[in-house]
């Protein structure tokens, strides 16, 4: 019984880490950036979501959609103002700008609104509680789970069958010769900006609803988590960000269930090492080498 | 391995973002000329309040404020020896090391003559050093900690506090559970980081244990935690009939609610750390039913001093009910306001031997005495929560 409690656990816990790792391996995937400010765009999606049910008085899926919309606005922002400029410098100059706005982004939402925490309203959604095989799910941790594979096979459908997701594999597989067959790669790298933030947007709002609790350094840890859940996975690949995300929670989970809740954090970083270590390109990754 | 570069990276960008924050806070007031300390000069006595107005548990810092504020604004109807208090604050965002900071400018730059503050035992340690060495008096409102006032026998000569010790609400709490709630089989459940939350759980389980109960599990978490579900089950699974939860109303209300969600549906209790408006808002009313907490005052008291405080409060801010944190903030600045009259001088030497003598001095969280510790003698109240209403169960003497 106890197992299955903690895995149901697991999974719920999972589910958010996956909805932001899609965020995170997309945008990996497109333009090799490792965006750590996608942490605090999830939590900007936070804010925007409770201040559309607290103050404009919303119910849930208007407060998901404006959300979305204003973490996809953002994520254009931000992807014009600090990376565009750096399209052609090193890799880790585009990576130290991304911590750098990641923390302009934490202590600018602190400066505007304070660093006290809110809650969420707990009649936005109902929650109700059911058994089975012994152990008690939520309701909402169903709907994270739900919303998280939806989106998940959403995207995959946008990158597999439509023109925006072609532009971007191409993009992805050589930007030179995209732009040479007549893509328009700054849109592209736009349009994949704004996805990938509009997912973490939603994983916000669904932490916030969750969790109850938010606050402006919230997406730090879980910013973390995602990036070790889609290197778990295979940074870049869409399904394999998913999977890192609910094996990482599941992990979690189990070191707790097993008296090591104090090791938990530890344990994840641990994962990342050890992933690194011995299957660099992750779970689903395929080792290939580039011709010349 | 570019990625655990990025990590360390990020770690020391963080570091002196917090240093950098620390220092723009004190940009406001400078030290402008002056030779000597010049907290007494004038018709004014400067105190200094170093509290958490924002941050983890900004809730109790603002508390503390209004109570303050509320005091101060009585006291100085008259005045003290015919001056006026006027009070600096400064934001430790909940953290000892802005904690450490704002002490050091309101002593050196701002020279008050007392320091009142922090709000949580940790931040409140990080200060003691420096009223040491200033011979500046130090008085915690809600610093519960043990070690604030004396450590190992020795007294801190210049720190006192306006509430009782984590021991006391610790031993408090394992007699409720054994004596009315009938628990033999607790799990206790601690946050790891905070000196406040493992102090009382340490009393907690000595007093426990000598009752005839047994702790069934001990857990522990990291501040900052959000999901506690795993842990819990964990709990579930060693069967307890009773938690002791000492810890923070963020995570206490996550834990709760949790708790309520997996079907653990045992008493909860804790302590004064429980106590904010926020906790209610975290864990909803309905999870909150069947918890209790050890606390400084009750609304519902029927003294008439704790009426008046209560009904002025309401007056000032908008029709607000005091919590634990403002009754104790309001305490400090009468038990402040009585030392520096039988002081007679704005003198902090003089301003701690009077706050050392204090004796039977009736405030709203009870009449107190200080004793040899520097700690107050006064009862404690044990409050129920129901359908999100703190009730007030029954009053604990010590």
């Amino acid at each position: 019984m106890e197992f299955i409690q903690q895995l149901v656990n697991g999974i719920s816990l999972g589910s958010i880490y996956a909805l932001i790792a899609l965020g995170y391996t997309m945008v990996y995937g497109i333009i090799k950036l490792i965006n750590f400010a996608h942490g605090d765009i999830f939590m900007i999606g936070a804010f925007i979501g409770f201040y559309a049910i607290t103050v404009l008085k919303l119910s849930f899926f208007p407060a998901l959609l404006i959300s979305m919309t204003a973490c996809a606005l953002f994520g254009v922002t931000i992807e014009r103002i600090a990376y565009k400029p750096l399209r052609n410098a090193t890799r880790i100059a585009a990576l130290i700008t991304a911590i750098g706005v990641s923390l302009l982004i934490e202590y600018g939402t602190i400066y505007v609104r304070g660093a006290q925490p809110e809650a969420y309203p707990s009649t936005v959604l109902p929650s109700t509680e059911f058994k089975f095989l012994g152990a008690t799910i939520n309701s909402q941790s169903l709907l994270i789970l739900g919303v998280s594979l939806g989106l998940m096979i959403l995207l995959q459908f946008i990158v597999h069958k439509t023109k925006i997701g072609k532009a971007m594999r191409a993009v992805s597989y050589d930007t030179e010769a995209a732009r040479l067959m007549g893509i328009n790669v700054d849109n592209t790298i736009s349009a994949t900006f704004a996805i990938g933030s509009a997912l973490a947007g939603a994983a916000g709002v669904i932490f916030g609803i969750y969790y109850i609790k938010i606050e402006p350094l919230m997406g730090i840890i879980p910013g973390l988590k995602a990036f070790v859940a889609a290197v778990l996975g295979g940074i870049g690949i869409i399904p394999g960000a998913m999977v890192g995300g609910l094996l990482l929670g599941v992990i979690e989970a189990m070191v707790s269930a097993l008296g090591y809740s104090l090791w938990r954090d530890g344990v994840a970083f641990v994962v990342l090492i050890l992933i690194l270590i011995f299957r660099p390109s992750g779970l689903f990754g395929k080792n290939m080498r580039e011709k010349v | 391995m570019d990625k655990r570069k990025a990590l360390g990276i990020a770690m020391s960008l963080m570091l002196s973002a917090g240093v950098v924050a620390g220092c723009g806070g004190g940009a406001k007031e400078t030290a402008g000329g002056d030779k000597k300390a010049a907290g007494g000069s004038g018709d004014t006595i400067k105190i200094g309040a170093n509290l958490e107005l924002s941050g983890g548990v900004a809730s109790y810092g603002q508390s503390l404020s209004e109570g303050l504020d509320l005091a101060l604004e009585e006291i100085n109807k008259e005045g003290v020896n015919g001056k006026k208090i006027e009070v600096v604050k400064v934001d430790n965002k909940s953290d000892p090391a802005e904690a450490t900071a704002g002490a050091l400018k309101l002593v050196s730059q701002n020279k008050v003559v007392t320091l009142v503050g922090a709000a949580t035992s940790t931040s409140t340690l990080s200060q003691v050093q420096i009223a040491e060495k200033n011979k500046i008096p130090l008085i915690t409102p809600t610093g519960t900690n043990p070690d604030i006032t004396s450590k190992a026998g020795k007294v801190n000569d210049f720190v006192f506090r306006t509430c009782f010790i984590d021991p006391f609400q610790g031993t408090v709490a394992a007699n409720f559970a054994s004596n009315e709630l009938k628990s033999k089989n607790a799990a206790v459940f601690t946050e790891t980081s905070s000196d406040y939350s493992k102090g009382l759980a340490k009393a907690f389980k000595e007093s426990y244990a000598k009752n005839g109960g047994k702790v069934a599990a001990e857990e522990a978490y990291v501040k900052g935690d959000t999901d506690f579900r795993a842990t819990l089950t964990r709990i579930k699974a060693a069967n307890p009939d009773f938690v002791f939860l000492p810890g923070y109303y963020e995570e206490v209300g996550l834990i709760v609610k949790q708790a309520r969600e997996i079907g653990l549906n045992v008493p909860f209790m804790g302590g004064d750390g429980w106590d904010s408006p926020k906790l209610i808002e975290i864990a909803g009313a309905k999870a909150l039913n069947n918890t209790y907490i050890t606390n400084h005052y009750s609304v519902e008291d029927s003294d008439p001093k704790v009426q008046k405080f209560v009904s002025a409060f309401k007056a000032k801010y908008k029709d607000k009910t005091p919590d634990g944190f403002a009754a104790l903030g309001y305490d400090t600045g009468y038990l402040l306001a009585d030392a520096i009259k039988r002081a007679g001088d704005a003198d902090p030497v003089k301003i701690k031997d009077a706050l050392a003598s204090t004796k039977d001095l009736q405030l709203v969280s009870g009449k107190i005495t200080i004793d040899a510790q520097h700690n107050p003698v006064k009862s404690a109240a044990i409050l129920e929560y129901k359908d999100g209403k703190q009730g007030f169960k029954m009053k604990v003497n010590p």
